[in-house]
């Protein structure tokens, strides 16, 4: 190669490499994690994504997004925390309880944000509701159970015993029986429980609470919804009117969910993460909950399982499933 | 790949080397398929969570652990000594009742370790990080588990558990208890996973009832890649082996999360894993070919 011509390439290659310094300069990186993929859980990472974008981070442009999945496996959920603190990127997402704990045991200086996590505070994520003084904020994706009881009420009046089917061995949906057993006491009414730890176990678990409830109610657990119309069909054979908090089982066959939008959810981690991109401490920032509900209404649904709806929610409801 | 990404595959090798440890013992010592690990894994993640955030001592709760991870293997071995039901279904049942036991030691499917002190964090000096010592403390434990094991294997004891595992009858025709070798080696086998499931709680930042989920695939990918690496007919290269197993796993689940430079994606993990332990299982045939070639 003669001298002229390699002083040229040598030229361009400084150039890129500037070039890549200062693009290097402005882009920010974020990495995501989720347990196991699953819909909800996908929506969120989605919504992350979009909320970003919203802020003026584009992946690709001046945002580094990498995204893992642990599969269902606890080990690579370790392994995928130790990379993510291993890289260094500007923020940590990690969405769900087990990803959220391997992240925030593997590292007490990078940002992280959590998201989907329903009790941060018993997860020992954070010392508690408010700014948290470590590296640690998020979204949590409980819901305030008062207007869940004011919606059941709205449903079946009368409604004496409530009755719920959930997996006893999802943390999220441990929480929300604790609550709602204290909650229902100060109301006057009963909570009976059904435990269906397996997916096929969600239809027997229901038809064990045929007589013994006035309504069932089910909040986001992983088992109840994916196999949502073993309920329904008790549901409707036993004309036990079923109240849910995932949307999406209402168009299913529930009567009635006033529920968060995982997405919308993810929208707000990732402005949340946003913030922290801009230079904000993630220990001044408080941990938040869902700020927007939707309520979805299946009259149909109402008409098999034995109850009318009041007109008035029919119209307060985001969407009414024909 | 940074420093971080591979000694969290060395710390979760060496943890899992342990589960290897015991697969060896049941399934190629005592030659008995036992699928109890599933349920001993998150118990001894349980007991040691549980204990450790009652204000107990995080040595003696993972001892305790080990010590439950024992009975949960005695159990196995008595459903099947005793009772007669067969080997694979007896572990079977065992892992599927120590779900809802795991639930009840937790009463609640998650308790987080974030905040607790840990066996980890007593014993972390100031001066080096953390993610270096955790391996390093871990390596001493698996070591410490390895040569207990050869030795015990090598005694009176140990030798006929082996005998009872590989030629039952010749074993009894010796005056061998078979059965009560089954129950020991049991107890022993899940002790050590048991163990292994108190370690990963501890270092992960809590127990969560999902975390046996395949385990015992795991343990036998190890024990099998480890034969593969270093195939030896002596117990101890066959011990060193597992753990060997165990931790180039988590390598090349590491390397498999690195490799999104040649455009895989997330989705891709399990499948990468998968090729590169294919890889390694063939490599030693492949070489044995070339080397009678030439």
């Amino acid at each position: 190669m003669s001298l002229p011509k390699s002083l040229v390439v040598f030229s361009g290659i400084c150039a890129l490499a500037c070039a890549a310094a200062v693009s290097a300069a402005q882009t920010k990186s974020v990495a995501v994690t989720a347990i196991v993929e699953h819909p909800a859980l996908d929506a969120v990472r989605d919504g992350v994504q979009e909320g970003l974008r919203a802020a003026g981070f584009e992946p690709g442009k001046n945002l580094k997004w990498q995204y893992q999945s642990a599969q269902g496996n606890v080990g690579t959920a370790a392994q995928i925390a130790r990379k993510f603190v291993g890289d260094r990127p500007d923020a940590i997402v990690a969405i769900a309880t087990p990803s959220a704990q391997a992240v925030v045991a593997a590292t007490k200086d990078v940002p992280v944000v959590y998201s989907a996590v329903t009790d941060p505070v018993a997860a020992q994520l954070v010392p508690g509701w408010g700014p948290s003084g470590t590296n640690v904020t998020g979204v949590s994706d409980l819901l305030a159970l008062d207007r869940q009881l004011e919606l059941i009420r709205r449903i079946v009046p009368n409604a004496r015993r409530v009755g719920m089917v959930y997996n006893p061995g999802e943390a999220n949906s441990v929480v929300v029986v604790r609550q709602l057993q204290e909650l229902l006491g100060k109301a006057g009414m009963t909570l009976v429980e059904a435990a269906a730890p397996r997916t096929v176990d969600v239809g027997s678990a229901a038809r064990s609470l045929i007589g013994k409830v006035d309504v069932i109610y089910t909040n986001t657990d992983n088992n109840v919804v994916s196999a949502y119309e073993a309920l329904v069909k008790v549901g409707n054979d036993a004309k036990i009117p079923l109240v849910a908090a995932d949307t999406d089982s209402v168009t299913r066959g529930a009567i009635a969910a006033l529920g968060i939008n995982y997405r919308d959810l993810g929208v707000q981690t990732g402005k949340l993460v946003a913030r922290i991109l801009k230079g904000e401490k993630p220990g001044t920032i408080a941990s938040e909950t869902s700020s927007k509900l939707e309520l979805f209404v299946n009259p149909e649904a109402a008409r098999k399982q034995g109850v009318t709806l009041p007109p008035d929610l029919v119209k307060s409801a985001a969407r009414v499933v024909k | 790949m940074s420093l971080f990404s591979l000694f969290g595959a060395l710390e979760v090798g060496l943890i899992f080397s342990l589960v290897a440890l015991g697969v060896l013992i049941s399934f190629r010592i005592l030659r008995f398929p036992d699928l109890t690990v599933d349920g001993s894994f998150p118990l001894g993640g349980a007991v040691a969570a549980t204990l450790i955030s009652g204000g107990m001592d995080p040595f003696a709760a993972t001892l305790a652990a080990t010590a439950a991870g024992a009975l949960a293997g005695l159990a196995t071995g008595l459903l099947n000594v005793k009772l007669r039901i067969m080997d694979l279904l007896a572990s079977i049942l065992m892992m599927i009742a120590l779900y809802s036991v795991n639930l009840r030691i937790m009463g609640r499917p998650n308790v987080p370790l974030i905040t607790e002190p840990t066996i980890f964090t007593v014993l972390q000096p100031a001066a080096v990080g953390d993610y270096i010592m955790r391996p390093v403390v871990l390596a001493g434990i698996v070591l410490a588990a390895k040569l207990l094991l050869d030795w015990f294997l090598s005694t009176q004891a140990g030798l006929a558990m082996r005998s009872a595992g590989s030629n039952p009858r010749m074993a009894r025709a010796q005056g061998v208890n078979t059965g009560r070798m089954v129950l020991g080696g049991m107890a022993l086998s899940n002790a050590l996973v048991g163990l292994a499931g108190a370690l990963f709680a501890q270092t992960q930042g809590g127990a969560d009832i999902s975390m046996g989920v395949g385990t015992i695939v795991i343990g036998l990918a190890a024990v099998i890649v480890g034969e593969s690496i270093l195939p030896s007919r002596k117990l101890v290269w066959a011990t060193l082996a597992v753990v060997i197993g165990a931790v180039v796993y988590r390598f090349f689940v590491a390397v498999a999360l690195n490799s999104e430079f040649i455009g895989l994606q997330a989705q891709d993990l399990n499948l990468v894993t998968a090729v590169l332990v294919t890889i390694a299982l063939v490599l030693p045939m492949i070489r044995r070919r070339f080397a009678r070639k030439s």
